[in-house]
């Protein structure tokens, strides 16, 4: 049983645009998390000291949250064996896709980008699906 | 000083992503069950993100260049191919089947629990592997997929 908290994930979800906004205006950069990443594992890396900025700031941050609401940090229903599937999964993919849910979702959405209108749509019914089978298929 | 924006940029993210609820596996996954108990919440998440950037985007459409910068960095590719839709897929499987995605894996890993560690770690892994991967690709002669996103 999941709590429908439409005011909290609505103050979540201007703070993140205010982020990406943040980060457009004054650095002319697309904040996708998995592209930021993805920048410093591959090598030769790639414009490092935004993207080390920018991931400094979402750790410390991180800390601060997990001080302040240890309540939104959940833990995952997965086995250990799916948690590593899982992230290899999305380590992978996003890359292969060029984008994940910030920098696809919200980003590229907000731009009306085909690219990632597509993406978006397919990670969230590839999603979905995943749950279906996981929730109601194997493990109903 | 160039740097201050991409660091506020982080903080302001995380905690958006905190308050709003994706650093919760569960809520992540409840967003996605349809035909369960469906929670709508991160709907919310997504598209209060969206009315607010979509606003920067118009304002960064009547400027030449951000404040710190010479020019705007945007995607400019159109083309729908093969790797984009299979990225895409392979990464909403990951995140049905783990219920994060990684701007919250890397907050949650703050939270230093096991589970959260382990994805993240994964998630990292399976970026190197996809960079190595394109590294052989490129020492054979075959154009990259992907890139910066």
């Amino acid at each position: 049983m999941s709590e429908f908290t439409p005011f909290a994930s609505t103050i979540g979800g201007l703070l993140i645009g205010a982020a990406a906004a943040l980060l457009l205006l004054l650095s002319g950069r697309i904040a996708g998390v998995s592209g930021i990443v993805g920048g410093l594992v591959d090598t030769p890396r790639r414009d490092r000291d935004w993207r080390v900025a920018f991931l400094l700031g979402l750790f410390a941050a991180g800390l601060l949250a997990f001080a302040w609401m240890p309540g939104q940090f959940g833990t995952s229903p997965a086995s250990t064996v799916v948690l590593v599937v899982a992230g290899l999964l999305v380590g992978f993919g996003t890359r292969l896709g060029n984008g994940c849910t910030s920098g696809h979702g919200v980003c590229g959405v907000s731009r009306l980008s085909r690219r990632s209108l597509v993406a978006t749509g397919t990670f969230i019914l590839a999603g979905a699906v995943t749950v279906f089978v996981t929730r109601h298929v194997v493990g109903g | 000083m160039r740097l201050v924006p991409a660091f506020l940029s982080g903080v302001l993210f995380a905690f958006g992503l905190a308050i709003g609820g994706m650093t919760d596996p569960r809520k992540v996954i409840a967003f996605l069950d349809f035909a369960g108990d469906w929670d709508p919440s991160l709907a919310f998440v997504m598209g209060a993100a969206v009315l607010v950037f979509s606003l920067a985007v118009r304002w960064s459409r009547q400027r030449t260049a951000p404040v710190f910068g010479d020019a705007f960095r945007l995607p400019t590719r159109r083309d729908i191919d093969t790797p984009l839709v299979a990225g895409a897929t392979l990464f909403g499987i990951g995140w049905g089947l783990g219920g994060y995605c990684p701007g919250p894996a890397l907050v949650g890993a703050m939270s230093f629990q096991s589970g959260a560690l382990l994805f993240t770690g994964s998630m990292i892994a399976g970026m190197a592997i996809f960079s190595a991967w394109q590294r052989m690709k490129w020492r054979a002669g075959t154009p990259r997929d992907g890139g910066p996103a």
